[in-house]
C-alpha cells in the first residue's frame, strides 16, 4: 500500500508537479515513460514518490518514446492504470502508437507538455506537438495553468475509462509557461482525488484467463472502416461523459470546466479564439480594452480540443452582436490556415449569422504573445468589424521579424 | 499439454489446444511449428506479443485468431516492450492483489520476425533485456523480410538474393554477412540465450523450457526455413532445416549468462555449405563460375565460427 501524501489546502506547483501529484493520487499500475524537456519533471517526479514509497506500481524507464507508449498499451491490455508524459519530438516519436492506443480502445492517460517540433530545434512551447497528435483519435483536454493541468488529468482517467468511452485522453499544458510556472494549486486529498477517479474497471483483460482475448487484429478492406467509424463514434459520444464527469468534478471541488470556455461573450463586438495559456492573456488583454477603449471584445477557447466541440464553437459564434473572430494559432501550418482557424471556419459555415474570421499565427517556438500584441490584434478586428470587410490579409503572422507576412486577401475589400 | 506429457512427435506437433491450425502461413513454413512448440512446452498460462511480420498477418485476421491465449500485436518493433508492459502489469497488479486469479501461473513471451528482431524492432528488444523483465523473446529467423515479399534484412546471409538485394548480371547477391544476433543478445548478459531449430524439436522444446522456467529476459533465435523466398518445396522444410544444421550454417547452441556456451547438437558427419545452398533456389547464382568464390567464403565463415564455438565451450568463459 503506497505512503499518504501530506498536501496542505493551497500548494505551491509548477504544471509538471501538478500533473505527476494527479497520476500519483490516481494510484496508477504502470508507468512506462521516457524524460524530455520539457515534461522531464513528470517522470523525474514520479521517480521520486517510487523510491519514497508514495505509489505502489510499476514504474518502467524505457529507451524511447515509442516504447514508453508501446509498454503503456502492453500494460493496459493487461488490465491496469496506465499513465505516462512526454513531448515535441518523444511526441513525435510515439505517434504511431498513439494511433495504436486508440485503435485498441485502451484508456491510457498521456499528459502533454506542449513543444515545439524540430528543424530548427527547440525546446519552448507551441502546439506543433498537439496538433500533430489531433487525428490520433485520442481525447485532448487543454489546460491553461498548474491547478488546471492537475484537476484535468484527474478527471482525464475517469472519462478514458468509462465503459462507455474506453479511449486514451492527453492533457495538454504549455511548456515552461505552465510547466515551470509555480503557481497556487489546491491539490485534493490523497482519498478524495481516488475516490473521485474510482477503481480501474479492466475490460478483455489478458491477464484474464478465463476468457482469452486476441489484441489489435488485422482487419483489411471488409472490416477496418467499420472498426474505425466505431472509434470516430465513440469520440463523437465521448462529449456527454466530459460533460457528466467536469460537472461530478465541479461539485467535489467548486471548479468548473466546459468543453467550449468562453468569456465576455454575450455582448461581443469581436472574438479571439485561442487555446492553452495564451487564454488567460488573452482574457486580461479583453478586459482592458474594453475598459479603457470600450471595445467589446470576448474570448472563446475549445478546452477539449477533441472531440473538437463543433456545436458548441458553432453556438458561441452565433450571436447578432458579432462581427470579427480572429482564430489564434501557435503551430506553423505548414502551407495552409491554421488548424484552429479551419476548425473554426468551419464551425461558421451552420451558423445563422456569419462572422468575418481571420488567422494569426503567434507565439512559435516559445515566442512571447503579451497582452499588448494581443490588445493590438483584438483592434484590428474592431477596425474589421466597423469596415464592414476584414481590413488584411487573412492569414498574417504575430510576432515576427522581418518583411509582414500576409497571406489571401478578402474579396470583399477589393 | 506440456511437452513431458507427450509421447511422439506426431501427438506432440499436432497437439493444438492453444494454437489452431486454421491460420494462413504459407503451407511448409516453419513458423508454426516453432509457435506450437513453445506452446505446447509449458502447461502455464500465456501472454504472447507479436511483432508485425507472418506469424502476425497470418493468426489474428478479424473476425478470426488462432491464439486461445491472451495476444496482442501492436506494431512493427515493440512486441518486446508489449509483453514487458503486460509483465510490469501483471508485478503491479499482484502487489496491488487486483488480479482475477492471482495464483494463475503466467509465462510472458514475445515473438518477432528477423525483420522486427534484428532490424526494425532492435532497439525495443535491447530495451526489455536489458530492463530485466521475466519474458522469453523469441525470433523466428527466416532470414528476410517474408511477409512484404522477400526483402534482405540484416539476418539475411551473404549470397543469397532477395529482392532489394538481387542477385544479376553484376551483382551475386546481399553483400553482407548476418548479424549474429546470438552473441548481441548475450552481451546484454541475458540470464539464458540460445540459437535453436524446428528439426531437432526435443532440444529445442528443453530450450524454450530453459528459457520459461529462467528468470529474466531470455531470447532465442530459432531458424525458420522459408518455402516461398528461400525457394523450396514446401514438403522439404524440415530436410532444408537439417541441411542447415548439420552444414553449420545454424549451429545450435546456448549461452548462460552471457559467458557459459553449450553446443547443444553436434553433427555426427558435417556436410559441406554448398548442399544446404543447393537446396534452395535464393542461391542458385551460387553455383555461376563467377560466383563460385563466395560458396567458398562462406564454407570458410561457417568453419571459422564453428571453431570459434568450441573454444568458448571449452573456455567456459
Amino acid at each position: 500500500m503506497a505512503k499518504k501524501f501530506e498536501l496542505n489546502e493551497v500548494e505551491v506547483w509548477d504544471g509538471n508537479y501538478a500533473a505527476s501529484q494527479a497520476l500519483r493520487q490516481a494510484q496508477v499500475d504502470v508507468v512506462a515513460a521516457y524524460p524530455i524537456t520539457p515534461s522531464t519533471p513528470i517522470v523525474e517526479n514520479y521517480g521520486a514518490y517510487e523510491a519514497n514509497g508514495y505509489v505502489d506500481g510499476e514504474f518502467v524507464m524505457v529507451e524511447s518514446e515509442h516504447a514508453a507508449m508501446s509498454g503503456c498499451i502492453g500494460a493496459a491490455a493487461a488490465g491496469g492504470r496506465v499513465a505516462t508524459a512526454t513531448s515535441s519530438q518523444g511526441f513525435a516519436l510515439m505517434v504511431e502508437t498513439l494511433y495504436q492506443a486508440s485503435g485498441m480502445r485502451l484508456p491510457i492517460v498521456l499528459t502533454v507538455v506542449n513543444r515545439a517540433l524540430a528543424s530548427p530545434l527547440n525546446v519552448r512551447g507551441d502546439h506543433s506537438d498537439m496538433y500533430l497528435g489531433r487525428d490520433a483519435g485520442w481525447i485532448h483536454l487543454d489546460a491553461y495553468n498548474s491547478q488546471e493541468a492537475y484537476d484535468l488529468t484527474l478527471c482525464a482517467f475517469k472519462i478514458g475509462e468509462n465503459l462507455d468511452v474506453r479511449l486514451p485522453v492527453m492533457v495538454h499544458q504549455d511548456g515552461f509557461t505552465t510547466s515551470h510556472k509555480a503557481q497556487n494549486v489546491r491539490p485534493l486529498q490523497d482519498e478524495d482525488a481516488y475516490k473521485f477517479v474510482g477503481d480501474y474497471k479492466p475490460v478483455d483483460d489478458m491477464l484474464d484467463f478465463t476468457r482469452p482475448v486476441t489484441h489489435g487484429a488485422q482487419t483489411e478492406e471488409d472490416w477496418h472502416f467499420e472498426h474505425k467509424a466505431k472509434q470516430h463514434k465513440a469520440l463523437m459520444d465521448s462529449r456527454a461523459v466530459i460533460d457528466e464527469v467536469f460537472k461530478e468534478f465541479k461539485d467535489l471541488t467548486g471548479r468548473e470546466y466546459k468543453r467550449v470556455e468562453s468569456y465576455m461573450m454575450d455582448d461581443a463586438e469581436v472574438a479571439m479564439v485561442l487555446l492553452g495559456s495564451s487564454v488567460e492573456t488573452a482574457v486580461l488583454a479583453a478586459k482592458e480594452l474594453r475598459e479603457k477603449e470600450g471595445i467589446k471584445v470576448g474570448i472563446i477557447s475549445p478546452r477539449v480540443f477533441r472531440p473538437f466541440p463543433f456545436d458548441l464553437v458553432r453556438d458561441e459564434l452565433d450571436r447578432e452582436n458579432l462581427k470579427a473572430v480572429v482564430c489564434m494559432d501557435k503551430s506553423a501550418p505548414g502551407g495552409a490556415m491554421g488548424a484552429l482557424f479551419n476548425e473554426v471556419a468551419g464551425a461558421l459555415t451552420s451558423t445563422k449569422v456569419r462572422p468575418m474570421v481571420t488567422n494569426y499565427i503567434y507565439g512559435l517556438g516559445g515566442r512571447d504573445f503579451s497582452i499588448e500584441e494581443a490588445q493590438r490584434i483584438m483592434r484590428e478586428q474592431k477596425a474589421h468589424a466597423d469596415a464592414g470587410y476584414i481590413t488584411t490579409p487573412i492569414q498574417q503572422f504575430s510576432g515576427v521579424r522581418g518583411p509582414k507576412l500576409g497571406f489571401f486577401e478578402t474579396r470583399r475589400g477589393k | 499439454m506440456a511437452i513431458t506429457n507427450i509421447k511422439n512427435l506426431k501427438e506432440f506437433s499436432t497437439a493444438n489446444e492453444r494454437f489452431e491450425g486454421a491460420h494462413l502461413l504459407c503451407p511448409g513454413c516453419a513458423h508454426s511449428m516453432i509457435v506450437r512448440e513453445l506452446m505446447n512446452a509449458t502447461d502455464d498460462n500465456l501472454v504472447i506479443a507479436s511483432n508485425t511480420g507472418c506469424l502476425e498477418v497470418s493468426t489474428a485476421v478479424y473476425p478470426y485468431t488462432s491464439w486461445d491465449t491472451s495476444w496482442i500485436h501492436i506494431g512493427f518493433e515493440n512486441a518486446a516492450t508489449a509483453a514487458t508492459g503486460a509483465e510490469a502489469m501483471y508485478k503491479a497488479r499482484k502487489r496491488k492483489g487486483t488480479l482475477p486469479d492471482p495464483d494463475a501461473p503466467v509465462k510472458f513471451v514475445a515473438f518477432g520476425g528477423d525483420g522486427s528482431t534484428y532490424d526494425i524492432g532492435f532497439q525495443w528488444l535491447s530495451g526489455a533485456i536489458e530492463r530485466g523483465h521475466d519474458f522469453t523473446y523469441i525470433c523466428l529467423d527466416n532470414e528476410n523480410y517474408a511477409n512484404t515479399g522477400g526483402q534482405r534484412s540484416s539476418a539475411t546471409p551473404i549470397g543469397a538474393h532477395t529482392s532489394t538485394a538481387q542477385a544479376g548480371s553484376v551483382s551475386y547477391g546481399k553483400k553482407q554477412k548476418k548479424k549474429d544476433i546470438v552473441a548481441i543478445m548475450a552481451a546484454h548478459g541475458a540470464p539464458y540465450v540460445a540459437q535453436l531449430a524446428p528439426n531437432k524439436w526435443k532440444i529445442m522444446a528443453k530450450g524454450f523450457q530453459k528459457a520459461l522456467e529462467t528468470e529474466g529476459p531470455c531470447f532465442i533465435n530459432t531458424v525458420s526455413a522459408c518455402t516461398t523466398e528461400w525457394k523450396f518445396d514446401p514438403k522439404d522444410t524440415i530436410h532444408v532445416t537439417d541441411l542447415a544444421t548439420d552444414s553449420l550454417m545454424f549451429p545450435i547452441y546456448e549461452i548462460i549468462n552471457g559467458r557459459e556456451l553449450n553446443i547443444l547438437y553436434r553433427p555426427k558427419n558435417v556436410i559441406p555449405v554448398e548442399e544446404y545452398l543447393a537446396a534452395q533456389g535464393r542461391y542458385k547464382h551460387l553455383f555461376k563460375p563467377e560466383n563460385r568464390h563466395v560458396i567458398e567464403r562462406i564454407q570458410k565463415d561457417v568453419d571459422e565460427f564453428w571453431e570459434y564455438l568450441q573454444r568458448r565451450e571449452e573456455a567456459r568463459v
